[in-house]
Order: structure tokens, then sequence, then C-alpha cells
């Protein structure tokens, strides 16, 4: 692991400023509705919220009640309600039920809508058509970066993905090339661009406008490079089970905009805690990384250090101990809460995560990425599917053979397709077109060569004139190509050698050994090539959609790696993972590169497949 | 050179000087007789309109356009109704005020831009005199009507007729007027006979001009200084009464000696004015009247206009062009005669430089010694600026130059820019601009706003080089230049499409902050739709493109410049525009070819519009998307029927999409949902739809079990997900009579290892203990260990001389209690690994 010519990773900058901008914004738009008033908060906006303001800084604003929108009808005695919702058809109907019911009560009251991170025109004409347009005023809340953590921002749009790679569209692309333009503003200049996908493309073309119609000011910058990339390059990433803690966590507790409610089952006690799991808690940060299999050493190791702290006490004098309590106290005892915190979860995790059953599902699932036994592992699915043990579960690992195996046997499909159907009823009909929409879960075309498809998708490519996105989704370019992929790209480890988890030797520890994610390794390998050049046979298989860029002059300035171009900001379009998360601070440890991760939403497989679930929306 | 100060004439303590501008390159037969004359300050351009008083068609006035040199830009034979009145607008726009009250606008080279009424009163009573005047909000015009009323409007470019109030007393014309700006408010003074009387929007005031001499019975001639602040009276007495525009006071009063009523009269000032005058013109006879009470009295040859500027008059005949002004103070310390100032010194000092003479020395000297030499070189400075002559210019300027190399610190910014300036104001003062600008004119006028008006006169590359030299920055200078170019171009209707659209691109290609998008609006303006097109090519921001695209009712094309654009709500936009303008079968077919378009109005149906949503698949006879529309309405509804009959029309519309599966999945649905319904009529089990598995569970728990055995045949249900489910619903059930009967009732598809394992999970080991005999020989050991039966365990997996299984009990077992058991074990290995 260690490096010599192993440079320290450069310090990621503040990102604080875009908390305090997004509240000196979020003030002023309710300072514009003066007087005492209600606010309605669409539930997904709650948590980011809550990162921004707290409860005692709005009411600091004259806001009365905090209320969830619920899509019912509403009680409240305010004359000014205000509305902080996401620009979503639903949630303007029924703003202007509410108005209109006011309306026919004969209630007079002053109405705002605040859209965030924007306004859409379509929202616009639904307050048109309810007849309710001149009653409600309506302002943007241009909020669309909530850092999470040092090196994690999140634009919290979970929808981008469904929206953006299964509907089609293009609606979060603007909001996408401002959140980079806004980075590019505060911590740019990025002199250097790469990404890979028609969304990341887009976003590219859409800051790049923003950036030339604005005012260029020279600064330093912080972060010297930027990498955009889609997430429907890499579906397999994020279907996979997680074994690392704090993809795990995510799995089993769900993290919630940076936080984790802990069931009695973790806090043994009859209270559930919450808890914000971030480089400020230092158990956490010390174990987020790793595999699980090392956390308990490590928590055990750690509590045996919290001991020989305590035990200092023992022999102090009453002076030694006056500054103990004053000093290191209060941390000891934060310390020891977080610990005892984690090794609940950790036991709660172990209890369900070491049965054999977990065990068996990760050997299914490295079959797969390895491409042996598919049988068996077909066998597996379906009892799988049949012993009803999770809904979302027996879908990812569909998911899973599909993108792994270029579609399944048109008899395989059927056969597991109606299998699923018995176990969870019919409506998933919807489900699986919409999974054949986006290419997860498809039917091998009889008699239609790899040659003939690679045509078709090389036409499709060069059709498309200057990158622009024209059809978002054609059904001709899914297919996955991931076995090729993977030889190309060496993304599963050889079989056989032994991986010793605790120390590792590349990315692929986070799935124990077995598999190198292919989102992060795309980014190392553009990263150490300086752009896509000997990556063609990669790019062609992933559909093209690919850019290097480098602004200015390229000579000696770019060579000299300054510490800003070491600090290097990943735009995931649709998601990552904290698992590929982990794996770029890994990377960063290994080449003194520091990553900043700027997602459109924190994913894990259980969030990404129910998306496609028609039941959801 | 001539003598500077031969043209020269003391007034009071200051001089005033008549400066020849041009000789007039016009060829006017009668000079300026019998026209209608309109001149536009800052050196703007001129219109005669000859014989205006003719009306018969076989003879109609000729209107002509000239720049200040008499350079003819326009001429044509008016023929539309009688003119009033020429003027000019802030933007070099000749107004003409029609008897009848119409406004024609036209343009430099006299096309027709647009036309206006000044209201009804102002049609019926006709115009009897009108006024174009300049104020802060625009260019105004003011009119009195046939029946003595006044009608004004402040900003023609944003039409406000107002009528003012009626005059008291008023029975005739009245004997001279004038517009006031006053207070942010466009006032008339008018006078009726001796009296004058201030008219605003509500009121009418009369108003005393202090000191006016009471010789006077008739106020016939007036005129409002170039900034509002000033007024002159000329009486019938022959007097000037001069004094500020609020009438508080008086300045001074001159009596002229002529009685008869001047043709024009206007004010003669300058900024820091050290002697302003009034300029009374009659027929050959010119007077500057002073504040002094001197007068200057000049023949003119020739029936001449004068026309007021910022600082001094113009006065324009048949053949010259001259400007009369106070001599500014700079010049007149350095040429006046026998001057000492420090400037003059200089200027002389220079001179004898130049002839190679040691005065230069003892003048300098003599400057220096008063320590006033960055006096004179200011003084030089400030002085070219206001001569007109070049050789001047330069004559004063390399004094300053001269003096400066003996300053050291001498800041250079005044001396540059006065040479910058300079070179300007020589450039478009040359014969062939014709803007005789004065460097005050200029320094007001700003550069931006010549600019415009080198462009108004189509001179682009002047205007170009003009950016280029004073480094305008390129968005206000170079690019606006060639925007405007551009929109002219496109104009020229001679030309092909493709040459203009190329001819255009390829002057613009490379400069900064151009829309495209405006100059194909132009172009669509003149009627040429296909050269806009082509032009909006060229626009790099698609979303710039959209709405001359609506406008020119391209609309698919429109739909995929704002689908390239990325704008969602530009896609939106143009969507309902379609929607509103194309027939429901258009529009669906121009949808289907741009899927993001689809995607986008498919969402918003889903929403708003379900019915819509159908139309639209069905239009595409996309039956797969029309079946799933089906299957998703179905679970929106609450009654089964209507499930049933969505679903059956799923199942119809999935026939026909050829999807065989899914219509027999549908199939398979609605015999599920029957069958749910009996049992629930029957049995009271509520199990209306779930799915088949937890309908089967539901059974099975319910003890339901020939129901459940019907499902199972019915729908085919694989043995082994029987067999799971049946299992693990008993076993759940704590059902253990039923679960052994189960397992009896024939050979298990799934062996029997989950039986063992389904009981332990139900802490049953005592009826777990009965299937482990029925296990296979391969999961013996495991059934053994599932039940905590260590030795059974061992026993099999000695049995099976399995090292692997073998390891794995020896790892259950406790050191301490199966001493016995791990000897055997242990032993039991080695055998094995031997072999």
């Amino acid at each position: 692991m260690a490096h010599s010519s192993r440079r320290d990773a450069p310090e990621p900058p503040d990102f604080s400023l875009l908390k305090r901008l997004a509240k000196d914004q979020l003030i002023y738009l309710l300072e514009q509705l003066p007087g005492r008033k209600d606010l309605f908060i669409e539930a997904d906006l709650m948590s980011p919220l809550d990162r921004i303001a707290n409860v005692t800084a709005l009411k600091q604003h004259e806001v009365d009640k905090l209320y969830k929108v619920e899509h019912k009808p509403i009680v409240s005695m305010c004359d000014q309600l205000c509305f902080l919702i996401r620009p979503r058809i639903q949630t303007v109907k029924w703003v202007a039920d509410i108005v209109n019911a006011d309306k026919a009560a004969g209630k007079f009251r002053r109405y705002k809508i605040i859209f965030s991170p924007r306004k859409f025109y379509v929202c616009e004409t639904i307050l048109e058509e309810q007849g309710v347009y001149g009653d409600v005023s309506t302002d943007e809340w241009d909020f669309y970066l909530l850092p999470l953590d040092d090196d994690i921002i999140s634009l919290e749009l979970p929808e981008f993905f469904r929206d953006t790679f299964l509907e089609g569209d293009q609606r979060w692309m603007t909001t996408a090339g401002s959140a980079l333009h806004l980075l590019h503003s505060l911590y740019g200049p990025f002199s250097k661009a790469y990404g890979i996908g028609r969304s990341a493309k887009m976003t590219y073309a859409l800051w790049r406008e923003l950036v030339e119609e604005g005012e260029q000011r020279a600064r330093k910058p912080d972060i010297g490079t930027v990498f955009l990339i889609d997430r429907d390059v890499d579906f397999v990433t994020p279907l996979c089970s997680q074994v690392v803690y704090e993809g795990l966590v995510d799995d089993i507790f769900r993290i919630k905009c940076g936080s984790a409610e802990f069931g009695p089952d973790v806090t043994s006690s009859d209270k559930s805690v919450k808890v914000m799991l971030n480089s400020q808690d230092k158990v956490f940060n010390e174990i987020r990384n790793e595999h699980f299999s090392n956390v308990f050493g490590f928590l055990s190791q750690k509590a045996r250090n919290l001991q020989t702290a305590y035990d200092k006490r023992k022999g102090m004098d009453i002076k030694q101990m006056k500054t103990f309590v004053s000093e290191e106290l209060k941390g000891l005892k934060q310390e020891h809460r977080l610990l005892s915190l984690h090794i609940g979860a950790s036991e709660s995790m172990m209890k369900k995560k070491t049965k054999q059953d977990f065990q068996e599902l990760l050997k299914t699932e490295h079959s797969l990425l390895e491409g042996f036994e598919i049988r068996e592992c077909i066998a597996y699915v379906e009892e799988h599917i049949n012993r009803q043990v999770s809904m979302i579960d027996s879908l990812r690992l569909l998911c899973l053979l599909s993108l792994t195996e270029n579609g399944l046997l048109p008899k395989d499909y059927r056969s597991l397709k109606a299998q699923y159907l018995q176990s969870y009823g019919i409506e998933h009909l919807l489900t699986f077109a919409n999974l054949r929409q986006l290419g997860l879960l498809v039917e091998q075309q009889p008699g239609e060569t790899l040659t003939v498809m690679e045509s078709k998708v090389g036409k499709l490519v060069n059709d498309k004139t200057a990158g622009k996105l024209t059809d978002a989704f054609s059904s001709l370019a899914k297919k996955s190509n991931f076995r090729a992929l993977s030889k190309r790209l060496a993304l599963v480890p050889k079989s056989g050698e032994e991986y010793d988890l605790r120390i590792p030797r590349d990315m692929a520890y986070i799935f124990s050994g077995a598999y190198i994610p292919l989102s992060c390794r795309l980014i190392e390998q553009v990263l150490e090539r300086d752009g896509w050049t000997g990556l063609e046979e990669v790019t062609r298989m992933l559909n093209g959609n690919e850019f290097a860029v480098t602004a200015g002059n390229s000579g000696s300035e770019s060579r000299l790696k300054t510490d800003a171009q070491r600090i290097i900001l990943v735009m995931f379009l649709g998601g990552c993972s904290y698992s590929e998360i982990s794996a770029l601070r890994f990377l960063g440890r290994e080449r003194g590169f520091k990553f900043i991760v700027v997602t459109t939403a924190i994913l894990n497989s259980a969030r990404m497949l129910e998306a496609m679930l028609d039941s959801h929306v | 050179m001539t003598f500077v100060t031969a043209n020269w004439n003391p007034l009071g303590e200051a001089f005033y000087r008549k400066v020849e501008l041009y000789e007039m390159g016009w060829n006017l037969k009668d000079g300026l007789r019998d026209c209608l004359v309109a001149a536009a300050p800052y050196g703007g351009p001129i219109a005669l309109l000859k014989e205006p008083q003719r009306r018969s068609p076989s003879a109609r006035p000729q209107l002509e356009i000239y720049s200040s040199s008499g350079a003819s830009m326009a001429s044509f034979p008016w023929k539309s109704g009688p003119v009033k009145q020429l003027g000019w607008t802030v933007s070099d726009d000749l107004l003409c005020v029609q008897e009848d009250g119409t406004v024609l606008i036209y343009d430099l080279f006299g096309g027709f831009k647009r036309h206006f009424s000044m209201g009804n009163e102002v049609l019926q009573n006709h115009v009897m005199e009108a006024k174009v005047f300049h104020s802060p909000f625009g260019t105004g015009i003011a009119i009195v009507t046939g029946a003595f009323r006044f009608s004004l409007a402040t900003n023609i470019d944003d039409l406000k007729l107002r009528r003012l109030p009626e005059i008291p007393g008023l029975q005739g014309a009245p004997s001279c007027w004038a517009v006031l700006t006053q207070d942010r408010q466009s006032k008339i003074l008018l006078a009726n006979g001796a009296d004058l009387f201030i008219l605003d929007n509500t009121s009418c005031t009369p108003v005393t001009p202090p000191g006016l001499s009471p010789l006077a019975n008739s106020i016939v001639q007036m005129a409002v200084s170039f900034s509002y602040k000033y007024l002159a009276l000329f009486t019938d007495s022959g007097h000037v009464w001069m004094g500020p525009a609020n009438l508080k006071d008086k300045l001074s009063e001159v009596e002229t000696k002529v009685r008869t009523p001047p043709k024009q009269m206007v004010w003669c000032r300058r900024p820091k004015s050290q002697q302003p005058s009034v300029v009374v013109m009659w027929d050959r006879h010119l007077l500057v009247a002073g504040e002094c009470k001197d007068t200057i009295q000049y023949h003119l040859d020739d029936e001449s206009f004068l026309v007021p500027e910022l600082d001094g008059v113009r006065i324009i005949c048949g053949t010259h062009h001259e400007l009369l002004q106070e001599v500014p103070a700079a010049c007149e310390e350095i040429f006046k005669i026998a001057s000492m100032a420090p400037g003059a010194l200089l200027l002389e000092a220079h001179k004898e430089y130049e002839k190679e003479s040691q005065k230069a020395d003892e003048y300098l000297r003599e400057i220096k010694e008063q320590s006033l030499l960055g006096e004179a070189v200011r003084q030089c400075v400030e002085a070219a600026g206001y001569e007109h002559e070049p050789e001047t210019q330069k004559t004063l300027l390399r004094a300053a130059s001269f003096g400066k190399c003996f300053l050291s610190n001498f800041p250079p910014e005044q001396f540059v820019s006065m040479c910058r300036d300079l070179r300007v104001l020589n450039a478009v003062r040359d014969y062939t601009v014709g803007i005789p600008l004065t460097h005050s004119q200029y320094k007001q006028m700003t550069v931006q706003v010549l600019i415009d008006r080198l462009v108004y006169r189509k001179l682009y590359p002047l205007a170009i080089e003009m950016c280029r030299y004073l480094k305008t920055p390129e968005y206000q200078g170079v690019s606006r230049v060639l925007k405007h170019w551009a929109c002219c171009k496109v104009q020229q209707k001679e030309e092909a499409d493709e040459v203009v659209a190329r001819a255009i691109s390829v002057k613009l290609g490379e400069a900064a902050g151009i829309s495209y998008s405006e100059i194909a609006a132009r172009a669509y303006e003149c009627g040429r739709t296909e050269l806009a097109i082509k032009l909006l090519e060229f626009e790099p921001r698609s979303g710039e493109q959209v709405p001359l695209l609506l406008k020119m009712k391209r609309s698919q094309l429109a739909l995929s410049k704002a689908i390239e654009s990325g704008d969602t709500d530009l896609v939106y936009k143009v969507v309902t525009y379609l929607k509103n303008e194309m027939n429901r079968g258009d529009f669906f077919m121009t949808l289907r070819n741009q899927p993001v378009a689809l995607s986008l109005y498919r969402q918003f149906c889903k929403y708003q519009e379900q019915d819509t949503l159908k139309d639209l698949f069905n239009q595409d006879d996309d039956h797969q998307e029309l079946g799933n529309f089906y299957v998703r309405a179905s679970y929106q509804e609450g009654k089964l029927e209507a499930r049933l009959s969505h679903l059956q029309s799923a199942v119809d519309e999935y026939n026909k999409a050829k999807n065989e599966f899914a219509a027999k999945a549908t199939e398979e649905e609605m015999r599920l949902l029957r069958f749910q319904r009996r049992v629930e009529e029957e049995k009271g089990e509520r199990v209306l739809g779930s799915s088949l598995q937890d309908t089967m569970h539901c059974l099975i728990s319910a003890g339901l079990h020939k129901q459940a055995e019907q499902l199972y045949k019915d729908f085919r249900v694989p043995d082994k997900r029987y067999w799971w489910l049946k299992l693990s619903a008993l076993a759940e059930k704590e059902d253990w009579d039923e679960l052994e009967k189960f397992a009896k009732s024939k050979k298990s598809p799934i062996g029997y290892l989950p039986f063992v394992e389904v009981c332990v999970k139900q802490h049953n080991k005592y009826e777990a203990k009965k299937y482990v005999s029925k296990v296979t020989p391969e999961q013996k050991v495991k059934a053994h260990l599932a039940v905590g039966e260590l030795e059974g365990a061992a026993e099999a997996a000695i049995e099976r001389r399995s090292e692997a299984e073998i390891s794995l009990v020896l790892s259950r077992c406790s050191p301490t209690t199966d001493r016995a058991l791990l000897d055997r074990l242990n032993r039991a290995r080695s055998v094995t690994a031997k072999k």
C-alpha cells in the first residue's frame, strides 16, 4: 500500500459557503412575504432544509407553523401561506386546490410558492389552468448544492435518475449545469473537464454557455479538474450489494441527507437515535471506508484505546484530574457514545449479513460478475423469487444477471418474469416495461450478432452532431457489453488469489475483492491518460459521448500538477453509491488526489430499483 | 495660415467669431427660399421641403435630405398631405407633421418607417403651427390647432397625447410660442399680444417678465435656450428681453432699432459663457445682441437658417454653413493680440524654437519664472479642442508637447485624450461624413451616440475604425456596428439569400456578443423568411432561435431547436404553442418525431389529461404502451368490474402488440381476480388484489387447502414454488399435523432439508427431527446440525467420508463437552485425508 512517490492529497476547499448562500437566499425569499406565515414544506425537502436552516432560523423570519406537504386539505388559521415545494405537477395542483377551496369558502389569504431548485413553465400552466395564477405569487429558491460532508455534495434530486434515463426528460439538465457553474465560479475556474455520457455532455455544454455569458473573474482555483459521468454508463456497480461500512449502513438503515436513524435494536434502549454520519464523527470517519469484515476489529481496538484513555485517570493528582475533566473527558465521552452506537449498528448488521443467505447472495453476485456458473446463478435467482425473499433484491439479481450477460435468453427471461409476477403481482408488468426501457433487464435479441449491433450503435453516436442530446432514450443502444468491458478494463481481479481485505490493494476491496467498480475505473484510467486516448474501444462500448477539454494553454501549466489540479470534482449525473465514494477515496489516497463527489443523489440498489416501480409515482 | 483673430468681433468683454464649416455641396437653385427647413442639432442632417404649399398632383413638393455638408442623402416627391413642420428625432429620424395631424416618420435615407396621428381634435381643426422639441424624455411634438388649442406629446416613441387647457381670452393665433421643459414637465409658453401665459397639463397661468419695456404692445418672437434655462423675447418695439426661463429675473434688455418681426431668433451661449447673446435674424440681416447691450451686425447674402447648438449657432444658407460662437476663454487668452497669457507665450516660444531662435528660451523662461508652464500646456491643449482648423490644432498641440518637455510629472492624460478626440472629430467633420461636431458637443453627446449616428448614416467602416481606435469594448462597439450592418444587409433585396447569409457570417464570425436571432428577426420583417432561417443557423444559442422560428411558423424546426437548447421550459412552450396551432393529428405526428418533447408531453398528460395520453398511444399504434396504460388504470380503479374491463382492454392491446407473454399474464390476473372474488364471497377471506403467491399463502393459512390446490393446478404453479410456499405457510401457522401429511403426500421436489430448516426456524426441533431421516445423504450433515444433533451429524459425515463436512461438524463441537466426538471425528478425518 505504501507508495514511495505518493504525495499527500491536498485539502478540499470549504463548502460551507454553499450552505450560507442557500440560507441567505431562502431568508430573502421568506422576507418577500412580510408578516406571519405558515410554511408548507415538501416532504423530500425537509431533510435538506434542516441542514440549511433550522426551525429557529425560520421562526425568526416570521414563520409561524411548519407543515409537511401531505396532499390533503389543510388546517391553518394563518392568512399567509407559503409553500416550499419541488416543481411537481401534483404538488402544484394541490396548492391550487387549497386556493380554490379558500375561494369557495370566501376566505382571503395570500399565497406564495417557492419552487426549489427552479420553477417549470408547466407549473405555471397548471396554476393558470386551475384559475389561480393571479392569486399565487411564485419564486425560485435555486438551492442545488447541499454539502453532505467534506467531500460529498448532493443535489438532492433523486428524481433526476428516473426523469433523465427512463422518461427521457431533460428538465434537470439546466439545474445540473447551473450547479456546476456555481461550483466553477466559487471554487474554479476548472481548467480541465472530462466526461462521458449524454447528460454529462449536455451539462457540460450548458455550463460552458453560462460561463461564456457571465463575467470572467480571474481567481486562483481551488478545484482544477472536473469529471462528469452519467449513471447509465455503469448500472452494474450500484446494483451490487455493498459491503463497505458506510454503504452497508445505507443499505440497511438508509442514510438520509447524511444522517441515519438507528432503531432500538442498535441503541439497545427503547428509543431510536438519529445520527449524523460524516467526518465529524471520528469513529465513523475511521471505519466508513473499511470492508465490513474489518470493522469489528477496528471497533474493538478503538474500545481498548478508549479504555486506556479512561484509565489514565487512575493515579492522577487533583490538578491533572482537573485538566483531564475539562479537556479530554468530554471528547472521550462523545467518542464513547459514538463507539457504542457503531458497535450496536455493526452487531445488528452482523446478524443480518453474516447469515448463510447473505453469503450465498454475495457468492451469486460474484459469480455473475465473473461470468461463472451462470446456470446455478439463474437457479438461485429463481429460488429467490419463489421464496419471496425480497421483492427488490430479486429484481436486483435479475438486473445484474441481464446486465452481466448482455440480456437474458428468451426462455429464461419469460420464465423468470412469470415467476416474479406470480410472487409479487401483475403490476410489475409495468416495472418490467420500465426496466426494459432503461436496458436494465432485457431479452437477448435472437439472431442479432454483435457486429450488427455495433454498427447500429456507431451510427447512432455519429448522427448526434455536436453531442446535443436529441433523443434521450432510443432503446437501441442499450447493450451493456459488461463482459467485454470487464475484460478490457480488468474489472474482475483474477480469482483464486487470496485477497486480504485488511490491506486493500485496489478498488476491488469495496466488493470483497471481486470487482472494481466500472465508474471509478473509468475515472482512474482517464486521469492517468489525461484523456480518452487508448480507451476508444471502451467508449465505443459505452455508446461514446466522451469528451476531454483542457482550457487555455495546455503547455507547461497543466503539466505542473498544482494542488488545484489534484482536487478533482466528480459529478455523477443520476446518483452514486457510498461504495463508489469509498472507492474514489481509496484511489485518492493511492494517487495523491482529493476527490470531491457531486451527485444528483446518493443511490443504492434499493433506491434505484424503487424508482423503477410504477406504483411509486 | 490666415490670422486667427481675423474673424473675431468684440461683444462686451468677450469676442464672437464666425467660422466657416463647409461650403455646401448641394446645388440649390433658389437657395433656401420658399423651403421648409429642419436641421438636427449636434451637426445633424438637414431636411428641406421645397415649396411645401404646392398641392396639385402634377407638381409635388420635393423632400430632400442632406448631410450638414450638403451631400444629398435622399430626395423624393412628397405625395402625402400638406406638411406643416419638419423635425428630427434624437435618433436621426425625420418627422413630417402634416396639416391633418398625421406625423410621418422617415429614416435618414428617406425610407418610410411609420406614422401616427396627433388625435381627432387636430384632425378636425388642422395644425396651424407645430414644433418638434427634445427633452430628457425623448423627442416631442407640440401643436397649436386652428381652434387655438395646444396638443402635446412628450415622447413620440411612447405616444401619450395631452390636450392642454384652453387659454382664456385667446381669440386668434398666439403671436408666438415656445416649448419649455421645467420641473420634469413639458409646458408651453405663449404670447397673446403683450400677455404671456404658461400652459401646463392642468392650468394656464399668466406670467409677466420682470422689467419688460413698457413700450411693447406685443411679443412677436421668443427663444428658449438649448438648455431650456434662458428665455429671450422680441417685442414689436424692437426690444430684446433676456432672462431666465422661470421669469423670476431679468438679465438685460437690448434695443435693436428694428421693428419688423424677425424671421428667427435663437440663443447663442456656451458652457461657462462670459457673454451670452441672442442671435436675431431678418431677411438679410443678422444681429447678435449680448447681455451687455452691445451688438454685432452681420449682413447675410442669402436666405439663411439658424440652428441653435449647445455652444453656438450654426448658420446655414444656400452656399455656406457657418458656426457662430463666443470665442472660448482658452482661445481668447492665446490668440488675443498682445496677450501675455502663459499659453500665448508658450505658443510664441514654440514658434521661435521652430525658427531655431534663442528667443524661444526667453519666452520659456518667462513662463517658468511665474511657474505657469503647466497652466500654459493646459491652455494650449484646451484651445486645440476648440479650434476647427486641423492646422491650428496641430500648432497648439505641438506647442503643448514642446512645453511638456520642460515639465516633470506632468500628467499626460489630458494631452493624449485630446489628441484622440480631435482625431475622431476631424474624421467626422470631414466633408464626406459631414458631422460638424465641436469638442464640447462631442463630450456631451458621448462616443456611444456618435457611433450610433454613424451607423444611422450607414458609415459602418468608419464606425468600426473608430470603435477600434477608441478601444470601445467589443460588445458595445464593433459588435453593435456589425449587427446594424447585418440588419441593413438583409434588406438588400437584390442579393440572393445565400450570398447575404454568407457575407454576414464571414463578417460577423468572430465578433463577440452578436445576436444572430435579432438579425434574422429583421430579415423576417423584411419578408425574407428563408434568409432568416439561414441566419438563425449561425445563432449558437438554440434557445434564442425558438421565438422567431415560432413566429415564422417553422414549428417543427422550433421544436428541434428548443430540444437542442436543453431548456425544457422552452420545449414545453413550443409544445403548448403547437397544441393550440395544429390539429390533433398533426400535433401528435410532430411529437412522434421528437421523443424528448413527446415524453415531456406524456408526463404532463399523465397528471392532467389521461385521455390525451391514450389518444397519443393510439395515434402511434403503440399497443404495448396502451396495454401498460390500461394496467396502470386498472390499479387506480376501486371496483372490480371496472378493473376487469381495463385489464381486458390491456389484454387486447397486448395481443395487438404481439406481446403474448403480457397478454397471458394479464389474462391470468383476471382469472385470479375472479377467483379471489369467489373466495371472498364464499369464504370471507380478504385476498382480492394479492399476488398469486400471497393468495395461496393466505388460503393455506386459512386452511383452505382445496382452494389453494386448485390455484396451484389452474395456474400451473411450479412444484418447487408450491412446496416451498405450503411448507412455510404451514410452519408459520404451526400446523404440524398438516405439515406431516403434506410431507408424506408425495416425494418432495425440494427435498426434505427445507422441512427441517423451516421447523427449526419455528423453534420446533421435535418436528424437525421427524424429517431428518428423509433428507438425502448429501444434506444429512446439514440437517443433523440444524436440529443440533452433533452425533448424528458426525456419523453422517464420517459415513460420507467428506473431509469438508467433517471439518464443519468439528467446528461446531466444543472441546469440553464433546470430547469423545472430537476424537472420533479427528480420527475419521485423518483416515479420509490419507486416502
